[in-house]
């Protein structure tokens, strides 16, 4: 064995790196092979996914613990049942570069209790509720408020007036602001829950996760 | 195994049948007295493992799972290995499942049984082993009351199980066991976990559990979409300078013949990552062993230059890739995988294939016109494996060099005995100077990393291997006494096997490191004194030997081996012996260093 360094009688033959061919390519921090000279890495996207999962205990515990754990950003997350008692379905709206939506979705599918996931396209139909509590000193200016956002009053005493209002997160984040003007007490918020437009289904019938399982995407948005 | 691991009835089976009521006394139970119809959840568990063609549980007993051992002892078809510690239990099972390819079964009490065996299941998550661990649990009323010994199990190991279900009722517990077994083993295989609250299993039932099967809701893929397996054979017949990854899923999916089919075929080289250590025989002139942190400088050489790397059964794990983005830059990627999810998960696939690995490596061959022309680059790697060849100096002036001991051991063996080792420089030399020619023969905690892995996975490797295949732990001293209590069940069983102790008086690779990048403090790493493994041996009722000087190593080994039972080799290796070469972590695989000062 050759000794290349004094403290080192263990040192391995061989060029030293500096002396080897060095590859030129690169790839990103997604593992993408890009262009060495150019920036490349990919914007965040705003997605909607839904899961259709089995309606059992446990099943919003086992997708908040993955989405945490993977680091999956996440804005927000509702579950309720659907038109078949055994079955319920989660909404859930990320933020993610394209690779890790892909991500979220074959990892969320993964888990036993899940039956489909879909990504759902920009047009699908997705509302949030709002419970907002103001000052009752008005009574009628906040009905007519509430009328304008298509809400309405759902409960009023001698002190406050509650309104609800469904709608858009947009739409919710403007009327919360254009409420302010009674004096809000308190605001209550859901996530999204979401819908696909027309004859699409929100989750496939038939799982389309395994027939496409060769190709990126495995679950993909209807197009 | 000796007849002694199983737990025998207190009562004889026709004692116990007297006394089952008469309307149970059918004409078809008399005639078989060992057939005892399911009465309790207990029984129906027990009865789920046998349909599950399950023959071996490791584990621990204690109060809410005592129900589950009584009836494990009616059982001729299972056998029960005590292990010292739960953790051990969870190795011990581990190893089983890699070794034979069926689950291995732990099961342990509630409460800190649980929470001890949590290592292993993560380990076992880590590695995609098949294990079944089944827990006790208290009554299904004091849940959530903080009852004595109470945890919350499904909560617990949600994280690190492919899958866990709180058993809630005696007629369905045994299918809850039966779908945990089949999901433990089935697709990409992984952990599965049963919490088996106390009422549950000692409640009454007389459902007979199906056969297991996995939940309608599982799908996995076999046969590879055949679009996608021609664009990776044109991918192949394309290339100029083409690699084949083998990862653990090459050994999982029995690929080991159609991966050395295509590969010779085609000339194609073979870099392995840990876990695929052994799916492609290392003394093939194609095989460039182990790539990653401390593989030869060739595996890295090749990985780096390659233009088409064709991974399989990999998930491309950060000691693999060093640095993402100067791994494998010049090459697209072929990747085939069972799990979807692995797909583009670290490393883009241009070519993704899901499926078995078997099934699409030979789909994907049988798709191939043409061979790829790469004479120029077979001779290229050839030349690296001219270029950094591996190898160890053999001071006088110095104690006995480890890799010697690993070199000696695999040279007085078959090629078929099987090593487990623990973590550390220990596990890095076996992994070097270990020649791999069979699948299912390395035994090592990958992904997690779990010092004391070693000596229970040496048990239930012994329990899953031929009787004339050897099993040899190499383990170093740290790793070795973190689990050491397990030496008990190898002498109570009366288990063959010999266990190498590289015993540096360091966390080895700790100091290492240490000296490379900490300025040589060496906090917390020096020991200064350990135990005399060979006299600790002794004491534990095993075989001890030692080795300080070259000399003594053969017959030493020899000796070893040779004893019909556990025995401890305690090698006085050199304290400063390091492992080499290292690509730093997160670096960059063609700039391993092939000493400290190239780090």
């Amino acid at each position: 064995m050759s000794n290349t360094s004094d403290d080192d009688y263990q040192a391995l033959e061989g060029p030293a790196p500096d002396e080897r061919p060095k590859p030129r390519g690169q790839r990103n921090a997604q593992g993408q092979r890009v262009d060495p000279n150019a920036d490349s890495t990919p914007d965040p996207e705003r997605v909607t996914l839904s899961a259709l999962v089995k309606h059992e205990p446990g099943v919003l515990a086992d997708v908040a613990s993955l989405f945490r754990r993977r680091q999956f950003n996440i804005e927000s997350l509702t579950v309720g049942p659907t038109e078949d008692p055994d079955r319920a379905r989660i909404t859930l709206v990320i933020e993610e570069p394209r690779p890790g939506v892909q991500q979220a979705k074959k990892q969320l599918r993964k888990l036993i209790p899940v039956i489909a996931v879909r990504e759902l396209k920009p047009d699908a139909i997705d509302r949030e509720l709002a419970l907002i509590k103001v000052d009752a000193e008005n009574p009628a200016a906040v009905q007519s408020l509430a009328e304008m956002y298509g809400g309405q009053a759902v409960g009023a005493g001698r002190e406050t007036v509650t309104v609800e209002i469904t709608g858009s997160r947009p739409k919710l984040e403007a009327a919360v602001d254009a409420f302010e003007q009674f004096g809000v007490r308190e605001v209550t918020r859901t996530g999204a829950a979401a819908i696909a437009r027309g004859t699409d289904w929100t989750a496939p019938v038939e799982d389309e996760w395994n027939a496409k399982a060769d190709t990126i995407p495995p679950v993909e948005a209807d197009d | 195994m000796s007849e002694q691991a199983s737990v025998t009835p207190d009562t004889p089976p026709a004692e116990q049948s007297s006394e089952q009521p008469a309307e149970q006394e059918s004409s078809e139970s008399a005639d078989d007295e060992s057939f005892r119809p399911v009465d309790t959840g207990a029984r129906s568990v027990i009865r789920a493992l046998e349909k599950a063609d399950i023959e071996y549980v490791f584990g621990v007993q204690g109060g809410a799972i005592m129900p589950v051992y009584d009836e494990l002892s009616f059982s001729d078809q299972l056998t029960h290995v005590t292990m010292a510690h739960e953790q051990g239990a969870a190795h011990a099972a581990d190893a089983y499942g890699i070794v034979s390819g069926a689950p291995g079964v732990c099961m342990v009490t509630s409460g800190p049984g649980v929470t001890n065996l949590i290592t292993g299941i993560a380990d076992a998550d880590m590695d995609s082993d098949p294990l079944l661990a089944l827990a006790g649990q208290v009554p299904t009323s004091f849940v959530g009351n903080d009852a004595f010994q109470e945890t919350d199990t499904t909560g617990i190991t949600d994280p690190i199980t492919k899958h866990n279900i709180f058993s809630s009722h005696p007629d369905e517990v045994g299918n809850d066991v039966g779908a945990a077994a089949a999901l433990a083993a089935e697709g990409r295989p992984g952990p599965t976990l049963v919490d088996l609250p106390k009422d549950v299993t000692m409640g009454e039932t007389d459902v007979e559990p199906d056969e297991p099967s996995t939940p309608d809701t599982y799908e996995y893929r076999e046969e590879p979409d055949p679009v996608a397996v021609k664009a990776a054979a044109e991918a192949i017949e394309r290339a100029d300078k083409p690699l084949l990854l083998a990862g653990g899923g090459v050994i999982k999916s029995g690929a080991s013949d159609e991966l050395r089919t295509f590969a010779t075929e085609h000339g194609i080289p073979v870099v392995t990552t840990m876990p695929g250590l052994g799916s492609f025989p290392e003394d093939h002139e194609l095989s460039l062993e182990m790539g990653g942190m401390h593989g030869p400088g060739y595996a890295n050489m090749a990985i780096s230059h390659c233009d088409l790397l064709i991974g399989v059964g990999t998930r491309f794990e950060d000691r693999l890739t060093g640095d993402i983005e100067t791994f494998a830059p010049n090459a697209a990627v072929i990747h085939v995988d069972i799990d979807p999810s692995e797909i583009s998960k670290n490393i883009e696939a241009d070519y993704p294939v899901v499926g078995d690995a078997a099934a699409a490596i030979t789909a994907i061959n049988d798709a191939i016109d043409e061979s790829p022309t790469i004479d120029d680059w077979r001779e290229t790697v050839f030349e690296w494996k001219d270029d950094y060849p591996m190898g160890y100096p053999t001071p006088d002036d110095r104690p006995v060099q480890p890799e010697f001991i690993v070199e000696a051991v695999d040279e007085a063996t078959a090629d078929d005995t099987i090593v487990t080792t623990g973590v550390g420089q220990h596990q890095m030399w076996a992994c070097q100077y270990w020649t791999y020619k069979e699948p299912r023969t390395w035994v090592s905690s990958h992904g997690l990393g779990t010092m004391g892995y070693g000596l229970p996975a040496a048990i239930g490797a012994r329990v899953a291997a031929d009787d004339e295949q050897d099993v040899v732990c190499f383990d170093g001293d740290g790793s070795f006494l973190m689990t050491i209590q397990e030496l008990s069940v190898a002498v109570r069983e009366e288990m063959d096997i010999t266990f190498v102790v590289l015993n540096n008086e360091y966390i080895g690779m700790v100091r290492q490191w240490q000296d490379a990048f900490y300025e040589g403090r060496r906090t917390a790493s020096n020991y200064q004194w350990v135990p005399e493994f060979d006299k600790l041996a002794e004491a534990f009722g095993a075989r001890g030997f030692s080795i300080e000087h070259y000399d003594e190593a053969p017959d030493t080994i020899q000796a070893a081996l040779e004893y019909d039972g556990p025995s401890v080799i305690d090698a006085r290796i050199d304290p400063e012996a390091n492992v080499y070469p290292m690509v730093p972590a997160g670096g960059n695989n063609v700039e391993f260093a092939l000493e400290k000062n190239q780090l």
